[in-house]
């Protein structure tokens, strides 16, 4: 027995909702955005296999130090001794901030070891060492 | 001339608010950067020198010299052994009643370690599962 359709169900999408998903989309996007703010200096970091995430990106600042023992904070080349007044005074803004370090493989521990001296002074405890995860290998 | 007055709100064509919220959002995307920042972390001591007394034996030396040779405990090893080294003597030295280690690893580089060598070293012990790494100041040894 054929029974005939009494509605006919269209077989297009209704696209009015679209731009309503599309601006949901935006609000997200807008809200989880943290811009970059420096540049930085070009460092190659080394590989490790337990690292781990920061928590945030805005609690995060960042120390770079190149192969030729330059350090160079918010875009600025500085001397490691001025190091804990400008870290001091980040901890005053947000006392959370996590210091990041990017240093290049070849960077000499002297280097890292007037960091960590800086760091302590500032009372900066909490540090990453920047690092990339090695792919495909298991312990 | 006269020209009638528009009466009530006047509306505007809602056709184009598609295209303006994609633009908004492809640019949104482009500049989001997802790659979060990654490392080992570490915890630094306060500030000044903290003098505690420790056992000999709960103390695990490791140097570092200058060409990424490691001496763990005055024997030469290589840094991929350092893992299985250091838990075992983690599991060895036992844990407090409040289930810390008791185990502590003091990391001594040379100031001329590369800093890749020494991460290297910190990133076995995290493998081992160790929770007390004090790093030395490096002197020329």
């Amino acid at each position: 027995m054929h029974i005939e359709k009494k509605t006919k169900a269209s077989n297009e999408i209704s696209t009015s909702s679209m731009p309503d998903i599309i601006f949901m989309l935006l609000i997200f996007f807008m809200v989880t955005t943290v811009m970059r703010e420096y540049e930085g200096l070009i460092v190659l970091v080394p590989k490790a296999k337990m690292i781990e995430k920061l928590e945030s990106k805005r609690n995060t600042s960042y120390i770079w130090a190149a192969k030729d023992g330059t350090i160079v904070v918010d875009d600025r080349r500085i001397n490691v001794d001025d190091l804990r007044h400008i870290m001091y005074d980040k901890m005053v803004k947000r006392p959370k901030t996590t210091v990041s370090l990017l240093a290049d493989q070849e960077v000499s521990m002297e280097t890292i070891t007037d960091i960590h001296t800086e760091l302590r002074e500032a009372h900066a405890l909490r540090l990453s060492y920047s690092a990339k995860r090695i792919e495909g290998e298991k312990l | 001339m006269y020209i009638k007055p528009r009466r009530g709100l006047g509306s505007f064509s809602s056709a184009s608010m598609a295209d303006i919220a994609f633009l908004l959002l492809v640019f949104f995307l482009v500049t989001t950067t997802i790659s979060m920042d990654k490392g080992i972390q570490m915890v630094l001591p306060e500030p000044g020198d903290t003098d505690i007394e420790i056992p000999k034996g709960n103390i695990s030396e490791i140097f570092i010299n200058q060409t990424g040779k490691v001496l763990f405990n005055d024997k030469p090893v290589l840094i991929r052994d350092i893992a299985r080294e250091a838990e075992s003597r983690i599991n060895k030295r036992g844990f407090t009643p409040e289930g810390e280690q008791i185990m502590i690893f003091s990391v001594k580089p040379h100031q001329d370690t590369k800093y890749d060598v020494y991460l290297q070293v910190l990133d076995q012990l995290k493998i081992a599962g160790a929770k007390k790494i004090s790093i030395a100041n490096p002197e020329a040894f």
